[in-house]
Order: C-alpha cells, then structure tokens, then sequence
C-alpha cells in the first residue's frame, strides 16, 4: 500500500515544517521527533519519502551515485545507465548488527566463489536519501558512535579481510523516540539539526478527523489518495521551487547579526546551532517564496533548530521550547 | 466540563459481563482479524487457566517468542553449519519475518529494545499478531508501553480459578466466515466518532486506542454475521480494548486537559455531531457504563492514587510500566581486540572466521593444512549487560518538621544529583513521604523530565511516616537489585518519625519501627546514607543510621549545591 500522503496528516505543523525545511536544503542536517506514542511519528516520516521528488542515479551502483565516475570501484559497476529512484528513505531497526549498517564482505561469494567482495550497508543504500531511525534513543552506544562518525565525514569506511573500502554516505538523519523511555546522548542530540516535539491533539474533532482519515486510508485507498494526491504534488513543487530559489536568497547583515545574539542569549554550545538556525530560517524564507531572510523567519526557525542544543539546567523548570521562547521575546523583540 | 458527568450516579443499567465468555469472545476477535487488532495482552500467572486459553489458540499455529532471543533469530540470518555442509548460502528464516501470530513469554521482562523491535516489525508486516503473556508479580512491572500501545486486546486472567473457567475452542469454520465478512463492514462516521470521543474521555491519549477499538466493534459485527456495527459491537470494543487503557475516570478531567478548545471556524454540516459533544449523549452513556464494567479491579484505587501523585501534566502510569535496562546478562559479542579486561567469544570468533577459511587459504598457499587461519578481524568479544548499573534512591521528607525551606534546598539538591546521574547514566528512584502515607512518586528512571516533574509537583507539610518511607525505599531497592541494578539509598530527612508502620501516630511505636527497618536494611547490605536536614541534630537520627549502617551527614545550613556535592562525595561520585 502506498504510504500515507503527507499533506493528509492532520496538525503537526512544526513536525512537517521541519521536515521540508530538511528537504528543500539536507544541510541542515536531519531531524529529531520526540513525544508521544500513537501520533504518527513514522507515519510522516514514510509520507516525506513518497513526497520527495525523484533522484537520477546509476541503474547498478549500491550507492545510488549521479554519475558513473562517482561509482566505487568496488561496487563493480556494469549498468551504468542513469534512472530515477524515489529518494531513498533506509529504516536503521534497533538492534541491528555493525556489519549491516557499514556492509561486510559478501558470505555468499566468499564460500561460493572463494572470492573477496563487498557487500554494501544500509549507510551505503542511505546514501543521498534518509536515513531514519525510530526509538533513536534505544539505539545501542557504538552504533550512535558509528553513525556519528559517518554522519560527521560523509564517508563510510570499512576495513576488512585486507580490503579497505570507501563510499560517499550523506544522508539526512531522521530520529524518533518517546522521551519517557530515557534520553538521548547530548552528543547525538546536537547533530540533528532540527528536533520537533510532537505530542496527541487534545482537541476531540481533530482526533475524529486523525481516525477518519486513517478509515479513508485504510477501507477507501484509491480515492484517497486521489483525493490528496493534487496538495502533495503542490507541496512537491514548492520544495523544487524553493531549493531553486535557495542560492540567490539574500541575507543581510543584520540577520546573521540577530542569529549570533539570539544562539549567544541562549548559551547554546558551538557554532553548530548558528549555522542550523541560519541554514533552517534560509529554507523556511525559500519555502515561502521570500525574496530575503527576515527575522520573522528567524524568530519561526529558531525553536526547531535550538531547543536540543541548551545546557541542561536542572533548576529550570521551563522546558527547552518556552526557553527559547523567553530569549527570542527578548533578543528579537 | 466533559461529557460524561452524568455517569456517576450508582445506578448503571449495563450489567457486568460473564467475565470468562468475555475471554472467549477475545479470542475469537482475534482470530478473526489479527492483522486489525495486532495481538492481545494476556496478563496471568503460567498455570491451568493460562493453559486453557493458550489451548484455544492452537489453531493460530503461534510461534514461540522469548525476551533474550537473539538478534539473528528474529530477524533472519546465516545458517552457518547447513552453510558449510552443503557450501552454498543457507539463511535460517527469522520468526519476524513470516505472517502468523507469535506468543512472547515472560512479557513483563521484555526489554525496551525487543519491545520496540517487535513494535516496529508489527506495522511493517500487517500479517503478523503478538500475543504477550504478561505474568506480572509486581504493581509497576507489566507489559512495555511499545507493545501495550499496539496490541488492541487486554484480558487479566489471574482472577479465574480453574472452576471458574472451562475449556475454549475457536470456531474454525465461523471464523473463516467472519473473516471474509471484515472487509464488507463499513466503519461508520457515528461509531468512529464515538469511539474517539469515548477513548478522549477516558484521557488515553494515543490515536492507536480509537482506531484499535474500530477494528475490534467491527471483528465482533463480522463474528455475528451482521454487515454493519451495532451498539453492541462498540460496547464489546470498549470493554476489550478501551477499559484497560484508562487513565482517568470520565467523570473528571483528563489530567493534562486544557481549557476546552474553542469551537472550529469552519462549519461543516457533517461535524455538526460534534457541537453536541458537551451535552451528555445517551450512547457514549452506555459506553462509558460498558468501560466502568470492564474496568480491571484495583484500577479505580490506582487512577486515585495516581491522581495525587501526579504533578501537573503527564500520563503517570508511563515511568511505572517501564521495564529496567539493566540485567547483567551476556548480550551479544562486537568485534575487539582482547586485553584490557575484555574476554574472547571463542564460539562467535570461529563462527566469524569459518566462511573464509576457503578464501584465506588461496591468498596463503604456504598454510599448513588443517590449521584455522584466523584474523585480527575474526576476534570477537564477550560483552555483558552491565552488572553494575546504579540506582540512587532518594527518600525525600516533606512533612511539616522538615520546614518548607529545607525541603526546597532537599529538592534542589536531588535536582543538580539527578542531573549528575542522568550524566552517568545511573537510574534514579524517588521515594517521598509526608502525612501519613510514603509513596514511590518515581519507578527507577533514566529519564530527567519525569523526575523533574514529579519532584516539582511535591507538597509540604504533615506529619513524618519515616518508618513507611523506609519501607518503601527498601522495597524498591530489592526490587532494582532483582532486576541486576545495584541500588543506594539516600535519605533526607530531620528523623523525627511520628507515624508508625501501621499509620497510627504513636511516635514510641514509630521509632521502634523505623529502627526494625534500618537493621533490615542493614541486613541486605543496601549502601546508604543519611542526610541530616534538622536544624539541631538530634541523637535520634545518628542511632538509626548507625543501625541503617548508613554513613549519616549533618547538614543543618547547607544550600542545595553544598548538599549535592556532599552527597556526590559520599556516593564515590
């Protein structure tokens, strides 16, 4: 069955925002989504696969490369026509094993044949795509090391049997989790670029529309999709059209001045959280067919890309959101 | 303020349902449509009656789960012995991996990684249904909320004795019957918005809840070969699949409900319905009436209990149902190298190496023959769960001797320690007592945000049930070192008990109660310590920590960094 359309999903703003702002510019480095059990965290994240545009990739290369020159020499590559694939969106399963995620030297081959060969990884299939990873949190330790390190340099790099093997990995990392089952590391905190905290709709007619939708989903699904399918081609269109627009967006002095004072207020550590907080506001400006970076856009962008970068202070009762929210009254008045 | 407030009354029309016919009939739901209903919670003790109804599931051909299967058994892999044998790839399918309905045992010991892996592959494979036998002891353990949250069914079977159940069969033949009716039966606006509003009303936040609920009303519609759902198909589906997930009762506001939302801008005549949803409505009457009926016995005492302890916003049986960590168990080994401690997995290094002996042997032509060649890559080492996991136990005073400043500082103190622990990745525990009762306010936790709250939420004043608290605290510590934590207490308290153990305020009986307690906890070897916040240290309170065998700190003007550093020190960091 086809996913669920994106567009279809009821409320969730900043979940979604912050999912296309992700798309219109992968820079800005992933997100994570946090709260409650049951309000379709997954369900978003497999509707933004289908409503990514298409990538042009080489037919037979196992990490969906542009060109046939950025194929690894390993990978053998025969078929080298270019096609397009649906934007990759690899699930990471909890509890998978090291050789899975970076790839390992191909069992079959090597008793079969007797021969040494590569056997690419999840990381090798995320490549240009997503790479999504729900209860991110339950993760075991030195996968996050691993995944931090590729997600860092780009590149996976494996050493086994005397072969050493290289291949481009970016991906956009997608993250969900329930805080109540324990927390994230602040390490792997701090390389989401975006974190969104979604919890239930308290409001009894947006609940009833969640379940109808979901009835229309699952018993009428042809006309369903038909239904939504106009309002996700256009959200499509405006994603291409904004990451068209996003180089010649302007951004004035007196934005990355109010960036650095806002990150400055908030103590957030490093200048990752500036870089994020410009890059998201940039995307959001280009979402919405701005011709330059206001500080509105700013002031819209900055929850998404700071609240998982403050300082834990255990005194403060507030949470990170109304933190936030209390500098940019301030800063940015 | 919602719309059940007229459901209190004593007087409800629908009487309670044979209760073992109500485990039949969810078995037969199941049966019918397990791909809609995910699975079922059984909660009960192995015995007869288990038997009886696990008996009656035969027919589903369940595979057997376990909570410590390993990786490669869920999930597929290689088949190395067949492999080799017959030298071409043979993978051993995983249990994951097929349609069908799988029995998890010991649910209860679930840990959070399988529950969420088995969560996960339940939406990937709408074939697949999970059956959990939750043989719960312990008021706190249960089933993980990953695996609660999807499967639609609850029964509690502890209650039946074997002469109070009899032998269940499924219908085969009806079910097959039914199950081709499913697809025919349309899920109508009214019940679907009934069911919503009857799971809103019950605060369950999860939309799984509504939706698990539909599928059960229309397995019961198909069961009795009607075509479209009935009253009585939504007061099965509320009793099986909405009861148990209560979390307050109808008749007082959610916890976390927020001012009743203004009314929606755009007036569509389909939801006019939903204007209505303020008056109290005969049918969400009865449905509410058909939940009180089903409701599992205890939960009223516990929503109230829970009701108290919870500080503002938050579903508070989250942190209880939570399974531990830790369990100091072997897990599966990583690459490594050996030394430092670290000990070699012989098995898993020659498994490792086995499928390239062919390949190596032709790089090294000069090996002597019948020799295992071995890499540094092979090596693979043994790893366990970590046996030493801490938990910090804190046992917080808030009775009116311990003045309102003092347990300001005593809250402060445990914040910037529950900090420090969240950084260590300890567990902490918070155990408070005031008046006449000590409660456990926080199951062992990792999780910063719930203990914030729950501290925040804790009022003064009243009397001083310290030999209560103990009593509490170490059960809750014995209860963390069964599970492979190793647990300390610490306690922040001025000592002057005043309540005994059975709630009378008899201070001679109190005392003597308290000291009874610090030698059990003496006696278990629990580490501890003891926080003296009194002003002028009475010798009451050395005594009982000399017996507690606690290491005692008098701390009658220390702020709350001063307090946490001394604590930190004491608890070696």
């Amino acid at each position: 069955m086809t996913p669920f359309p994106f567009a279809a999903i009821v409320g969730q703003d900043e979940m979604k925002t912050a999912m296309v702002l992700t798309a219109i510019d992968p820079k800005i480095g992933g997100v994570l989504v946090f709260g409650d059990r049951g309000t379709g965290k997954s369900t978003a994240v497999r509707a933004l696969a289908a409503l990514l545009p298409p990538i042009q990739s080489v037919a037979g290369c196992p990490c969906n490369s542009a060109t046939p020159d950025d194929c690894p020499d390993w990978a053998q590559v025969t078929d080298t026509a270019l096609v397009e694939r649906p934007t990759p969106v690899v699930d990471l399963p909890l509890g998978v094993s090291e050789d899975r995620v970076t790839g390992a030297l191909d069992i079959e081959r090597a008793l079969t044949r007797g021969e040494k060969a590569f056997e690419a990884g999840l990381l090798a299939r995320a490549n240009r795509g997503y790479l999504y990873i729900d209860e991110v949190n339950l993760l075991e330790d030195h996968i996050v090391d691993l995944l931090l390190d590729v997600a860092q340099s780009g590149e996976n790099v494996v050493e086994r049997e005397g072969l050493s093997i290289r291949h481009p990995a970016r991906f956009v990392l997608v993250g969900s989790g329930n805080p109540e089952e324990g927390e994230l590391r602040p390490q792997l905190l701090d390389r989401f670029g975006l974190s969104v905290e979604v919890t239930s709709p308290k409001e009894i007619d947006t609940r009833i529309e969640v379940i109808r939708r979901r009835d229309a989903y699952e018993n009428d699904h042809a006309a369903f999709m038909a239904q939504w399918q106009p309002e996700d081609a256009a959200l499509r269109d405006r994603i291409l059209t904004a990451r068209a627009a996003l180089p010649d967006l302007k951004t004035s002095n007196v934005v990355l001045h109010d960036v650095a004072s806002v990150c400055l207020a908030l103590g957030s550590d490093g200048l990752r959280g500036e870089l994020t907080l410009l890059r998201a506001a940039r995307a959001l400006a280009a979402y919405e067919g701005a011709p330059d970076v206001t500080r509105d856009h700013i002031r819209r962008a900055a929850p998404m890309a700071l609240r998982h970068r403050l300082r834990r202070d255990p005194l403060d009762d507030a949470g990170s959101t109304a933190r936030v929210a209390r500098q940019l009254a301030e800063v940015l008045p | 303020m919602t719309p059940f407030d007229d459901t209190s009354g004593p007087n409800r029309p629908t009487p309670p349902p044979d209760p073992w016919a109500q485990v039949g009939l969810a078995l037969v739901l199941l049966a019918v449509d397990p791909a809609g209903l995910r699975g079922l919670w059984l909660r009960g003790r192995a015995g007869p009656v288990r038997d009886r109804v696990l008996a009656a599931l035969a027919p589903l051909a369940p595979r057997k789960l376990h909570p410590f299967m390993a990786e490669d058994a869920l999930s597929g892999g290689l088949d190395l012995s067949a492999t080799l044998a017959l030298n071409t790839l043979q993978r051993h399918e995983g249990l994951l991996n097929r349609d069908g309905v799988l029995t998890l045992t010991m649910a209860e010991r679930c840990p959070p990684g399988l529950s969420v892996r088995l969560g996960q592959a339940l939406d990937a494979r709408p074939g697949l249904a999970l059956v959990a036998l939750d043989e719960a002891a312990e008021e706190g353990e249960g089933l993980p909320q990953a695996l609660s949250d999807r499967l639609a069914l609850f029964l509690d079977i502890d209650a039946f004795g074997w002469s109070g159940s009899t032998d269940l069969a499924l219908d085969m033949p009806c079910i097959a019957k039914a199950r081709a009716r499913l697809a025919t039966i349309p899920l109508t606006a009214e019940a679907l918005e009934q069911l919503t509003r009857v799971a809103h009303g019950l605060a369950i936040d999860s939309l799984r809840a509504p939706w698990l609920a539909l599928m059960a009303a229309r397995a019961h519609a198909a069961w009795r070969g009607v075509t479209e759902l009935s009253e009585d198909d939504l007061r099965v589906a509320v009793e099986l699949v909405l009861a148990q997930r209560a979390r307050a009762l109808p008749q007082e506001a959610p916890p976390d409900d927020t001012p009743p939302p203004p009314e929606p801008p755009e007036d569509d005549p389909e939801e006019g319905r939903d204007r209505d949803s303020q008056e109290p409505q005969i049918p969400d009457d009865l449905l509410i009436d058909a939940a009180f009926s089903a409701l599992p016995p205890g939960l009223l005492a516990r929503l109230q209990a829970a009701k108290a302890a919870r500080a503002g916003a938050g579903n508070s049986g989250a942190g209880a149902r939570r399974k531990s960590l830790a369990r100091g168990r072997p897990i599966p080994s990583r690459p490594g190298k050996p030394g430092s401690g670290a000990r070699v997995d012989v098995i898993a290094t020659l498994r490792q190496a086995a499928p390239w002996q062919a390949v190596r042997r032709s790089a090294r032509p000069d090996a002597q023959p019948g020799r295992l060649l071995l890499m540094p890559d092979d090596i693979r080492i043994k790893r366990y769960q970590d046996p030493t996991d801490r938990v910090l136990i804190f046992v917080v005073d808030a009775s009116g001797s311990a003045a309102v400043a003092r347990l300001a500082e005593a809250k402060g103190a445990v914040e910037i320690m529950l900090a420090e622990a969240y950084s260590a990745r300890d567990h902490v525990a918070l155990v408070t007592f005031r008046g006449e009762t000590a409660e456990l306010a926080l199951p062992p936790t990792r999780s910063l945000v719930q203990a914030k709250r729950r501290l925040a939420g804790l009022p003064g004043g009243g009397a001083t049930p310290l030999a209560g608290a103990m009593q509490v605290a170490l059960n809750a510590a014995l209860q963390a070192r069964a599970r492979g934590m190793s647990p300390t207490l610490a306690f922040l308290t001025d000592g002057r008990g005043n309540i005994a153990l059975d709630g009378s305020a008899n201070r001679a009986q109190a005392g003597e109660d308290a000291t009874t307690l610090a030698r059990a906890i003496a006696a278990r070897a629990i580490p501890s310590l003891v926080i003296d916040t009194s002003l002028r240290p009475k010798p009451l309170l050395s005594e009982l920590s000399a017996a507690m065998g606690a290491t005692r700190i008098a701390l009658p003007r220390a702020d709350a960094r001063a307090m946490a550093q001394t604590l930190g020190a004491a608890l070696g960091g």
